[in-house]
């Protein structure tokens, strides 16, 4: 039965700003999605609020809405263009929980659009953890098996206490309903810890309810991933397994692909219970994910959850089997069977089977705690990494070092040398998951842990600590022998080895043990992911390292493009450089080439075997791409590899990679050295004579005071070479000063700290431009709401720039051009300049794409990753404006005057962190980076477009109700404009003293609250923490005071987050949001595809 | 590289060498696994991921050297529950990683123990997708596996797998059949058995390899099950007063089994309601007229979608076969017991995976609706095969 003729038009919702629990996956599955259905000739209308995904695109949908996704706007963009169905399955929590509430509403029947993919019904059984628990039960009646976990289920504080002595004590299982992630859940061992996490749970979960469940702590857990179509035909596409037993949250284990401890009976059990409850739960069309734990005991089953849409798991498992979970979800939501859908990969079967594994996958999580070192780093129930790694093997000890150094982290990979730690400590550290306890596990076992220890101390499977016992024992042989032969080598590298560790066990340099290995001829062969365990030719070059006889790689006619892609999501370096990986494998293979990507993040559109002609999932090391580059060039004629659209961690090897005579295309090693050294830039500066802010290398106290006393307080200081402004710090006195050095473990002669000048009051500017080596395009200014020394990353801004004149603009190119001349740039650069007083400084300029492209490719609709790729491959920008790619006059810093403004704000993880007494971490910005992801707000004016980005990030601005401020001294000067147009607008003001009383003096009444520290009133007055805990609070601005004194605005800030209520942590940002309720208060906002916008700016341009 | 390197975790575990020798001459090295020796036997591969246990114990696979595509084997050991039969039937076992540990709470020994005990001769670090890849390419051939520290030189091991018997013109079924017959009782609602002679229906199988689970998902269903020896003739068939005949799956070429086929069409003539799996598919297609051939390599995995073209679903079944039946897709076929036509088919590949006769009750998959090791969704077979019986009686 062919696909639905009733369909016309189909709304797509995609899952916003990259927060944590909801990635890029989404990105991975919406893209596939809307490629499908326009396929299928149905008109596409998405909206996504994230300008750094692939799936905004304009070419990927018909009409793109760049909105944000609430309710409010996703039916203006309805009733605009009113489409026939919304498929809400493949935007996460964010557009399952959006279409579920437009159902509520009733907009979903006022416009007569269907729901496909997913029923409200189901979502609801999937979703409602009493529905979901009755569905268990009823299968249970059916076919005898599974069952969950003994619960009770609390909508009060009160019926928390009488759910713990029902279910017979600690420690318990506490996880609020409809939540992102499992945010919010956790493990209560007493009575404080239960009060605690299952109050902040009624109060996260929307529907004030929270589950308490039995303690399965260290039991087995597994995942199943299901797909059905109408005809109720029903696949398994992938088990997993968790390496972490129960406990922590899946997307924070490490986990394995297909189960490895499971006999057929037990397998077949689950498999039988989880199309079981897909069939109950009614998911007509689609995927859904299902959790297990198993009793290692008795093997006894009880089904955790599940999830009645694509997922995290199952861009995992599509990445891990080969099977587009997203795109045949796509194809069944249009009326499709599973029999009617053929295997990209074979092409020959259909999709209707389930994908058979002749090699093994490991996921391995990656964290970000550096950056939140208030944060408790126990991982729990609720989601805390920020990204992932996932590393193809032929055996699981291969795939697993091979994730475990994808993570590109120092000290992820293990290392067998040095004094281990006490045995019984270590094994008493290893208890409590953390990130890393993995390594600690293995130096307990290098200091004598038996596996039963391993076992009884941490409950990992007997069978994965063998593992890990085995790993250590290849250890042991490479330390032991006296020379290294082939044999021990190629036993070595099966068992996942990396050269750098080889190394470090012999005591040799990586480098001299890659050419003994090569010597011997021990190289890796590529197998390919084929879905069908080789049964079947593979057409689809799809490939992974291994160490054993047979290569796949074909021969090859046309010259190959290498892209290296950026590796595991961070913070500082995300789903913004896949863009920019898939934007060149685009045009590349546009003009020709054939492409081919290397990346181990399985979350990507990059790792979409769809996306480059070949793909190697492989981790992004000197070693492993040295390899890849190799095969290639057996393969055929290799034009160049491209580093410098993938972040840091390709830009990092391409002065290795030269050394080993890889072509590296685009801005050479030497140019990117001349940005990324102090010095060397400091002389591009001085030829171009332009200013720096004063600065000064140290690496002790007293060359740091000198330089500090010279060029004056306050200055910003920094490790060297880091990304994402990682400990960075503004220090306003020389007691910090001395406190920072102490606590900088890192600094060397040869990593020495840089002190700068900080800029106070400075306006920062970002620039993106592509530089031919005669030619500058100027790709976007944008201007940060935010002063300079918040990171950019973290700052919301503007483009076009909104304060900035003509000759500014003229000064920003002109000051550009030298720099990209100067450095020698062949493709994109992005430059971070302050403007203070009327001198533009420059502070830093990165030879590569930047975080911005996205951002800069959309608002200004050019698509300049692509040209940067072309650049590096020796295009001119004069060709490219012939061709079309580039406009023919003009560029991002000549654009017209009514050219829509877009506005880019960060958005920032704090509700996922607490400290280890469980309370929320410090919200305010400063010069590291902590945000991860973006949402983009676009309309004809400023405060319009910062309304949407704000509504788009946090949820709307307030537009009437109390706003509460409380300023540094700094601040007060600059707050009372603002303050007087929140009370124009109706606000009613409410301030703690101090503030209060520059407000009155000011003409502008506020009443004045209790601090926290003060305590509440003699009258029971309440403190303007309680008030924001009562939701009395609608708006709140808060400045922190520089270092003293600051818990008050902690606590306030900390108690924003857990209730959601707008927090304002900087002056410009609440001159930004008045604009923006200055808007939202006068007339209607509309909404206006990118599409639309980008004729409109065509059209003006021309 | 034309060899592969060794292990040197097999290596301290003290494995000798091992050499693993196909008929056109490739040849893989790796270490001895199980049982050190040498064996033959025709070189297939199987793509389950979980129940090796199951595989290594089917009849089916007597006289095969199976090739595991899953790497590592083992890792949930052996125990007492989950064969087949009574004893592993492979002739070899070819694995990428064995299990060091195994862990699984009903585990009772290792893998490596069991075959050791059963004196199963295997090999292990090879490059097992080379190896397959190779096997889909040029077909099922004859291999040899050679484990000791005393190895013959390549052309001596090579001429011994040559000189191995052929699958193709195999007639195994009598080798791995049970000698007498055997009485599996129905189980009742309660669970337990029921006393011998009071069942709803009685059931006579004939065993031309019956894998342990088939008998037993009939037993409960309610079904007492004679297993007849694959000698059994028509008169033995019908002295348990069968409501129901059944012929099992089992090794070898269908083209050889001219004995079961006659007693089949015996069972036709009378019209007894009878159900066959994976052989007995192939021997009612026989008994109605229809060829065998085989296929290049096989079927042979837990994953393989089959459609029920009486209902247009899709199921995902077990297979094990290396062998199919020639019989139209596109119409119904005249046969001398009536209409037929072919009611399943392998999606992948358009093979026949049932027969049905439109005319009388009787009906065969290619397939394992028993699944073990597989998935479940094919069991409605053993209902729709009640269902047959229950019309006959009424």
């Amino acid at each position: 039965m062919p696909k639905r003729t009733d369909i016309q038009s189909v709304l797509v919702i995609g899952s916003g700003p990259i927060v944590i629990g909801q990635a890029a996956e989404f990105d991975y599955s919406g893209t596939q999605a809307c490629r499908i259905l326009k396929a299928e000739g149905l008109r596409v209308i998405l909206v996504n609020s994230n300008p750094a995904t692939i799936m905004t695109d304009p070419e990927i949908a018909d009409a793109t809405y760049v909105e944000p996704i609430t309710p409010e706007f996703v039916e203006k963009i309805i009733a605009k263009e009113r489409p026939d169905a919304l498929l809400p399955t493949l935007g996460g929590q964010t557009a399952l929980n959006t279409a579920i509430s437009m159902h509520e509403q009733g907009v979903l029947e006022k416009y007569g659009v269907e729901l496909i993919g997913a029923n409200v019904e189901a979502i609801n059984k999937g979703e409602d953890r009493d529905l979901f628990k009755d569905v268990v039960e009823e299968v249970r009646k059916k076919i005898g098996h599974g069952e969950s976990a003994r619960s009770y289920i609390c909508h009060s504080m009160d019926d928390v206490m009488k759910g713990v002595e029902e279910l017979g004590g600690y420690p318990v299982v506490v996880r609020p309903s409809f939540t992102m992630g499992g945010a919010g859940s956790g493990f209560a061992h007493d009575e404080e810890e239960l009060r605690r996490i299952a109050g902040q749970g009624l109060t996260l979960s929307p529907t004030t309810e929270v589950l308490l469940e039995e303690s399965i702590l260290g039991w087995k857990e597994y995942e199943l991933e299901l797909m059905r179509d109408k005809n109720d035909n029903v696949v398994v596409v992938c088990s997993i397994e968790n390496f972490d037993p129960m406990g922590v949250h899946t997307g924070d284990s490490i986990t394995v692909a297909p189960a490895m401890t499971l006999t057929d009976r037990e397998y077949q059990r689950l498999r039988d219970v989880g199309i079981a409850i897909i069939r109950e739960v009614g998911v007509d069309t689609g995927g859904c994910n299902i959790q297990f734990a198993i009793n290692p005991e008795d093997g006894r089953v009880i089904v955790i959850e599940m999830n009645p849409r694509v997922s995290r798991s199952s861009a995992l498992a599509s990445k891990a089997t080969g099977f587009p979970i997203a795109k045949i979800a796509a194809k069944l939501a249009v009326g499709y069977t599973l029999d009617e859908i053929p295997n990209d990969i074979t092409e020959k079967t259909p999709a209707s089977f389930e994908p058979t594994l002749d090699y093994v996958v490991v996921k391995a999580p990656r964290f970000a705690f550096e950056k939140f070192p208030q944060a408790d780093s126990t991982l729990t129930t609720t989601m805390k990494s920020v990204g992932e790694a996932m590393a193809i093997g032929r055996n699981f000890t291969e795939a697993f070092q091979k994730a475990l150094r994808s993570l590109e982290k120092k000290g992820s990979q293990f290392t067998f040398v040095g004094d281990t730690g006490d045995k019984a400590e270590l094994l008493r550290a290893a208890v409590r998951p953390t990130d890393g306890r993995i390594n600690l596990v293995m130096e307990a076992i290098r200091a004598g842990a038996t596996q039963e220890e391993v076992f009884e101390y941490t409950k990992i499977d007997p069978w994965f600590v063998d593992q890990l016992f085995l790993i250590k024992e290849v250890a042991d042989e490479l330390a032991s022998v006296e020379r290294l032969d082939a044999d021990l080598l190629a036993e070595a590298k099966r068992h996942g080895f990396s050269d750098h560790q080889i190394a470090e066990i012999r005591g040799l340099r990586e480098d001299v043990v890659r050419e003994v290995r090569h010597a011997l001829g021990v190289r890796p062969v590529y197998k390919t992911v084929d879905t069908c365990a080789a049964e079947f030719a593979a057409k689809t070059p799809y490939f992974y390292s291994s160490y054993d006889e047979e290569t796949e790689v074909a021969q090859r006619e046309k010259p190959a493009v290498i892209i290296l892609g950026s590796g595991p999501n961070r913070i500082g370096q995300g789903i913004e450089f896949d863009y920019s990986c898939v934007h060149a494998s685009f045009a590349l293979s546009d003009a020709g080439y054939e492409t081919v990507m290397v990346n181990c993040n399985p979350e990507t559109v990059s790792t979409d075997y769809d996306t480059s002609d070949r793909l190697y999932f492989e981790p992004l090391t000197l070693e492993d791409v040295l390899e890849i580059v190799h095969a290639e060039q057996q393969a055929g004629p290799l034009a160049g590899v491209v580093v410098q659209l993938g972040g840091q961690t390709p830009l990092g090897l391409s002065q290795a990679l030269k050394d080993n005579g890889v072509p590296v295309v685009g801005t050479s090693p030497e140019a990117i050295h001349a940005a990324e050294d102090r010095g060397a830039f400091g002389q591009v500066l001085a030829e171009a004579g332009l200013p720096a802010p004063k600065h000064g290398t140290a690496t002790t106290f007293a060359e740091a005071k000198t330089i500090a006393d010279e060029i004056g307080y306050p200055v910003l200081v920094r490790p060297s070479y880091v990304l994402g402004g990682r400990g960075m710090e503004i220090v306003y006195d020389e007691a910090r000063l001395s406190a920072y050095i102490e606590e900088s473990t890192e600094i060397s002669p040869s990593r020495p700290v840089l002190v700068d000048k900080f800029l106070d009051d400075a306006i920062e500017i970002d620039v993106d431009a592509l530089y031919d080596g005669t030619e500058l395009y100027l790709g976007g200014v944008m201007e940060h709401i935010e002063e300079a020394g918040i990171h950019s990353g973290d700052s919301a801004c503007a483009l076009p720039p909104i304060t900035l004149g003509g000759f500014d603009i003229k000064r920003l190119r002109a000051s550009t051009e030298g720099i990209a001349k100067g450095v020698g740039v062949r493709g994109l650069i992005n430059i971070q300049f302050a403007m203070a007083g009327d001198i533009l400084y420059v502070l830093e300029a990165n030879p590569r794409a930047s975080r911005t492209v996205p951002f800069t490719s959309k608002a200004t609709a050019v698509p300049l990753a692509k040209a940067a790729a072309r650049i590096s491959l020796g295009a001119t920008i004069a060709e490219l404006r012939a061709e079309g790619l580039l406009p023919a006059e003009g560029d991002g810093g000549t654009l017209p005057m009514d050219a829509p403004i877009s506005v880019k704000e960060a958005v920032m993880p704090w509700s996922r962190f607490r400290d280890i007494h469980g309370r929320g971490v410090d919200t305010v910005l400063g010069p590291e980076m902590r945000s991860t992801g973006e949402v983009m707000g676009i309309d004809s004016v400023f405060g319009t477009a910062y309304a949407k980005s704000q509504a788009g990030a946090y949820g709307p601005l307030p537009t009437k109700g109390r706003a509460f401020i409380s300023v540094a001294n700094r601040d007060k000067r600059s707050m009372i404009f603002p303050a007087r147009e929140l009370v124009a607008h109706g606000f009613e003001l409410m301030a703690t003293s101090g503030t209060a009383e520059v407000l009155k003096r000011n003409g502008i009444n506020a009443t004045v609250v209790r601090k926290q520290s003060e305590g509440e009133g003699p009258n029971g007055e309440k403190t303007i923490v309680q008030l924001i805990h009562d939701g009395a609070v609608d708006l709140i601005v808060n400045t922190p005071y520089g270092t003293g004194g600051r818990l008050d605005g902690y606590d306030i800030r900390t108690a924003a987050v857990a209730r959601s209520v707008p927090c304002l942590t900087t002056v410009q940002a609440l001159a930004a949001a008045v604009q923006g309720i200055d808007a939202l208060n006068h007339g209607d906002v509309g909404v206006r595809s990118l599409q639309e916008h980008a004729e409109h700016l065509t059209a003006a341009r021309d | 590289m034309t060899t592969s390197h060794q292990g040197i975790s097999s290596k301290r575990m003290g494995a000798p060498p091992a050499v693993l020798v196909l008929e056109d001459g490739r040849i893989f090295r790796g270490r001895a696994y199980g049982a050190v020796g040498e064996t033959f036997g025709e070189a297939v591969f199987s793509t389950g991921m979980t129940g090796y246990q199951e595989t290594l114990t089917d009849p089916s696979y007597h006289r095969q050297v199976v090739v595991m595509t899953a790497p590592h084997v083992g890792n949930t050991g052996v125990n007492d529950e989950d064969p087949e039969s009574g004893r592993i039937w492979v002739s070899g076992y070819v694995v990428r990683d064995p299990a060091r540990v195994h862990s699984n709470w009903r585990a009772q020994r290792s893998l490596d123990e069991e075959l050791r005990g059963q004196g199963v001769v295997g090999i292990s670090g090879v490059d097992t997708r080379a190896l397959t890849r190779h096997l889909r390419e040029r077909g099922a051939m004859r291999v040899g596996i050679f484990s000791g520290n005393a190895l013959p030189d390549e052309g001596t091991m090579l001429a011994e797998v040559r000189q191995a018997a052929e699958m193709k013109g195999a007639d195994l079924s009598a080798e791995v059949a049970t000698k007498e017959t055997y009485v599996v009782p129905a189980i009742g609602p309660d669970g337990e058995a029921v006393p011998v002679g009071t069942a709803k229906f009685t059931v006579a199988a004939v065993d031309l390899g019956i894998k342990g689970m088939t008998p037993h998902r009939m037993a409960e269903r309610g079904i007492e099950v004679h297993v007849l020896p694959a000698t059994a003739t028509a008169e033995d068939v019908y002295a348990v007063n069968p409501d129901g005949v059944f012929f099992s799956n089992g090794p070898g070429d269908p083209a050889t089994a001219e004995h079961p086929v006659s007693v089949m069409q015996a069972v036709l003539e009378r019209k007894t309601p009878l159900f066959g799996i994976c052989f007995g598919n192939q021997i009612l297609g026989r008994a109605l007229g229809f060829g065998t051939y085989k296929l290049k390599y096989g079927h042979r995995g837990i994953n393989q979608p089959v459609q029920d073209r009486t209902t247009g679903k899709v199921e995902v079944t077990a297979h094990n076969h290396g062998f199919a039946v020639d019989a139209p897709l596109d119409k119904v076929s005249d046969t001398p017991y009536g209409r037929a036509e072919v009611s399943h088919v392998c999606l992948n590949d358009q093979v026949v995976e049932g027969l049905q006769l439109l005319d009388q009750p009787a009906f065969s998959v290619q397939y394992h609706p028993e699944a073990a090791a597989g998935p479940h969704d094919a069991a409605y077979l053993f209902d729709r095969f009640v269902s047959l019986m229950e019309a006959e009686r009424a």
